[in-house]
């Protein structure tokens, strides 16, 4: 084979403790169309940033044609003509077309006026190799996979030689991602080499040459995509074993009680559709799927965070109403955000604030004054029994660890004393240590007879931790899985749409 | 057994007195900036007593008193919507308007007592129309108040065709407010400190207001609290606005006049004594108290300045800079603390 392209060997990065990426290797041929696959956290997007010169190595070398390349930022990595299209879209919605595609240009331009004329000829001539956009409009006003084909024509103006797709067809509709892929394939005969990340086996299969997988920020195998299966490469995802030790989940003779949450053809016509769920008093209800497949959106609008369109959702055997997320509390179902710091928690209010912002009628005299002295009363309590570390129920939530923190937006559920808790990525950046006390918390609360959900991205967490696990693929329920069928294969077979191997083919086939 | 009885041990906090020393915690932290101004306004008071012997009497502080008891009520109301997360420059002409309203109603026969009520009503409905557009519309309250600071001195200016209306033919009852004292104590500055005591209390100690500081510290999380974060973005605007109208009424009985281009610039003078006061831009934080002591800081300056003899175009340069230290000063002490 000739000489790659781009070569990366040893690389590795940490953030603080964190190790992201360890020891990395990766090679790209010339005109190859490469897939870079692994779960959640995995590295890849890590990866991806150190070679368009967003983040910088700590270790390893990176080669470009042979020889080694340093790029110390992202105009460093456009004059190597390295292009990265970012998952998010990220142009600016209300300049044109025109300006969005010439953005590096008008960057590094030593000319004080801007020439419209030329420029939007010029912008036109690179946009009709993708598609027939005017490049006048602004792009805000675009549809978002045509956004996306302007973040692609940006890259080709760079004259770019590598070319980074990072989950291209997230956002896009199956005709728009078919004209995607026809874009790509012209781009490989052109001799452009193209990176392309994505969890959807059946693109994977029809579109790439190669395909390298990742894991726990470890380069794990290459492989020709004529010599692999779907299955084969799940399984190099997944291949890892379950290291923590988890609470003991129900056992078999342990029927679950009755049902506490039942919810039937909850759509929202945008993000969810016709998803149904019931869960049972003590039993943990795991809910998997990939980013973006909807499983935040859902549960978000089952408590009324977000506007549904249809939907029956019983409590306790009762039927209850839900457009706002006040009627959800009342009815006794609270939502846990994913997002800790951008909508979980009060950051620069005490702990005691953090814990009684849910229900504040509870803690409220006749006056209308808030007694203090129950508020303080209460943080002390629940606090004692999350175990958080603290200086003082009086202290900002910001003084506190994550895992702290997070034990501290759970007290504020607690503290209304709930039905049901649905928690988004109940650990999700906090220490191991943390992680098993907030997994015996939930195992505790769920004997205790209160329902509890936890979506997750993590998987070793669903299969460790849940008694029974939905999958969640575009917005619906792609199916469930019970005890002996919990696997991390199962779980990605689901969550990607490889219902099993003998048809993957065919789905390649149906792609292409 | 049924999970109903088995969570109450985890689920009901049980509400006992502890964790004094955790409470006492916060109120230093809170009370730090408090603390600050009142030693740089008491080292100020010390130096200008040598400097000046007109300073320290009881005349000069009435004299200061008086001179930012009015605008405090309107400090009160800003410091509540700064906490929230917005900001309101149309104060200054909601206080004109609310003069000119009342007055021209008062001429047209009205008493002046129900004349003065339709004028704080008057500008409780300014404040409703932006929060109205604030939190339906959804523009940000900047703008929303820059177009209603325009708008409202607009109106003021139609109401009265330009000139300011004489209002000397007021009843002594109601000029009292503004002119009389009770016991030596001008009324305007008893009214002024039995209304930022109440409104102080009140922020500290309501659930109402509590709610204000959940929306301004983290919006997102306050929806997610079942919080209904626009009602309480709307009703602190209507305060402000209120407080403003309220502020309006009290200096026409104080000057038995109602002039359409009062109070133009005002709100400068009020969001920076707020922030001195610690208020923050970016909501979730601020007191009443600490708003007040700013005032208290600028107005000291500026006797100060008089008392010195200091040309008065001096005045609005020296305010600059001192907001400008205060806040600069307060960054970094936040920065070093993350």
């Amino acid at each position: 084979m000739s000489t790659p392209i781009l070569e990366i060997s040893g690389v590795s990065k940490s953030f603080g403790a964190i190790k992201a990426l360890t020891g990395i290797d990766f090679s790209l041929a010339p005109g190859e169309v490469h897939a870079l696959c692994g779960e959640n956290g995995a590295g890849k997007s890590t990866l991806m940033n150190i070679i368009a010169g967003v983040l910088q190595p700590d270790e390893g070398d990176i080669r470009i044609s042979g020889e080694r390349a340093v790029i110390a930022n992202p105009a460093a990595a456009q004059r190597l003509g390295i292009a990265l299209v970012h998952q998010e879209i990220a142009l600016c919605p209300d300049a044109t077309v025109a300006e969005n595609i010439f953005m590096p240009a008008i960057n590094t331009r030593r000319a004080p006026l801007m020439n419209f004329r030329t420029l939007q000829a010029e912008a036109q001539k690179v946009m009709d190799l993708l598609a027939p956009i005017p490049v006048r409009t602004k792009v805000g006003d675009l549809s978002i996979s045509n956004q996306q084909l302007v973040e692609i024509a940006k890259a080709l103006t760079l004259d770019c030689r590598v070319l980074i797709l990072d989950e291209p067809t997230a956002a896009l509709t199956e005709p728009e991602a078919q004209r995607l892929f026809a874009i790509v394939r012209e781009l490989r005969s052109r001799g452009i080499s193209i990176i392309y990340i994505s969890h959807r086996m059946a693109e994977i299969f029809s579109l790439c040459d190669r395909v390298t997988v990742f894991r726990d920020g470890r380069y794990v195998a290459t492989d020709e995509i004529a010599a692999t299966s779907p299955d084969e490469i799940v399984r190099k995802m997944v291949g890892r074993e379950i290291a923590q030790l988890y609470p003991d989940k129900l056992a078999a003779d342990e029927a679950p009680g009755q049902p506490l949450l039942k919810v039937s053809n909850l759509s929202d016509g945008s993000r969810c559709f016709d998803v149904g769920l019931e869960l049972r008093a003590g039993e943990i209800l795991g809910i998997g799927g990939l980013i973006g497949s909807g499983r935040s959106e859902m549960a978000q609008t089952l408590c009324g965070l977000r506007p549904s369109a249809s939907g029956d959702v019983e409590i306790d055997g009762k039927p209850v109403r839900i457009s706002a997320y006040a009627d959800a509390v009342k009815a006794g179902l609270v939502y846990l955000s994913e997002d800790r710091k951008g909508s979980g928690v009060f950051l620069d209010m005490s702990i005691a604030a953090n814990v009684s912002a849910l229900d504040l009628g509870k803690l409220t005299g006749k006056l209308g004054l808030l007694d203090r002295r129950a508020e303080t009363a209460q943080a002390t309590e629940l606090a004692k029994r999350l175990g958080v570390r603290m200086a003082g129920v009086g202290a900002a939530v910001s003084t506190l660890s994550g895992g702290n923190q997070q034990k501290v937006a759970i007290a504020k559920q607690l503290s209304v004393g709930p039905r049901v808790m649905i928690m988004d990525e109940p650990t999700r950046g906090i220490d191991v240590g943390a992680k098993a006390e907030i997994h015996r918390l939930l195992r505790d609360l769920a004997r205790r007879g209160v329902g509890i959900v936890v979506i997750s991205s993590e998987m070793p967490e669903l299969i460790g931790l849940c008694d029974r696990v939905l999958v969640v693929r575009e917005g619906r329920v792609a199916g469930e899985l019970v005890a002996d069928e919990l696997s991390e294969e199962a779980i990605i077979m689901l969550a990607s749409g490889v219902s099993n191997s003998q048809n993957t083919k065919q789905q390649a086939q149906n792609v292409a | 057994m049924s999970p109903r009885e088995a969570e109450a041990p985890i689920m009901t906090a049980q509400i006992k007195t502890e964790g004094q020393g955790a409470r006492w915690n916060l109120a230093r932290l809170g009370s730090m900036r408090e603390a600050g101004l009142i030693v740089i306004i008491l080292a100020l008071c010390i130096a200008m007593s040598f400097a000046s012997p007109h300073f320290l009497t009881w005349g000069n502080f009435r004299a200061m008193l008086m001179s930012f008891s009015i605008e405090g009520i309107v400090v009160v109301g800003m410091t509540i919507l700064l906490i929230v997360g917005g900001i309101d420059l149309s104060v200054g002409s909601v206080v004109a308007f609310s003069m000119v309203v009342s007055g021209a109603l008062f001429l047209a026969g009205l008493d002046p007592w129900t004349a003065s009520l339709i004028g704080i009503a008057v500008s409780a409905l300014i404040g409703a129309v932006m929060g109205f557009f604030v939190t339906v519309v959804g523009l940000n309250h900047f703008i929303t108040s820059l177009a209603a600071m325009v708008i409202v001195r607009g109106l003021c200016l139609i109401v009265t065709k330009g000139t300011p209306l004489s209002l000397f033919t007021l009843p002594p009852a109601f000029k009292a407010i503004g002119q009389g004292s009770f016991q030596g104590v001008p009324y305007v500055i008893i009214i002024f400190v039995v209304v930022v005591a109440v409104f102080d209390f009140l922020l500290r100690r309501a659930t109402a207001f509590r709610k204000v500081f959940y929306t301004g510290s983290n919006e997102k999380a306050a929806q997610y609290s079942g919080i209904r974060t626009k009602q309480v973005k709307f009703w602190v605007t209507v305060l402000s606005s209120t407080l403003a109208g309220f502020a309006g009424v009290i200096y026409m009985s104080r000057f038995g006049a109602a002039t359409p281009t009062f109070g133009a610039g005002m709100e400068l003078n009020i969001i920076a004594a707020a922030v001195i006061g610690g208020a923050s831009l970016n909501g979730g934080s601020g007191t009443i108290f600490g708003a007040i002591l700013g005032m208290a800081l600028l107005s000291v300056v500026t006797s100060s300045l008089i008392l010195l003899d200091i040309s008065v175009y001096w005045q609005d340069m020296i305010k600059g800079c001192i907001l400008l230290a205060a806040v600069s000063i307060d960054h970094l002490l936040h920065r070093r603390k993350a």
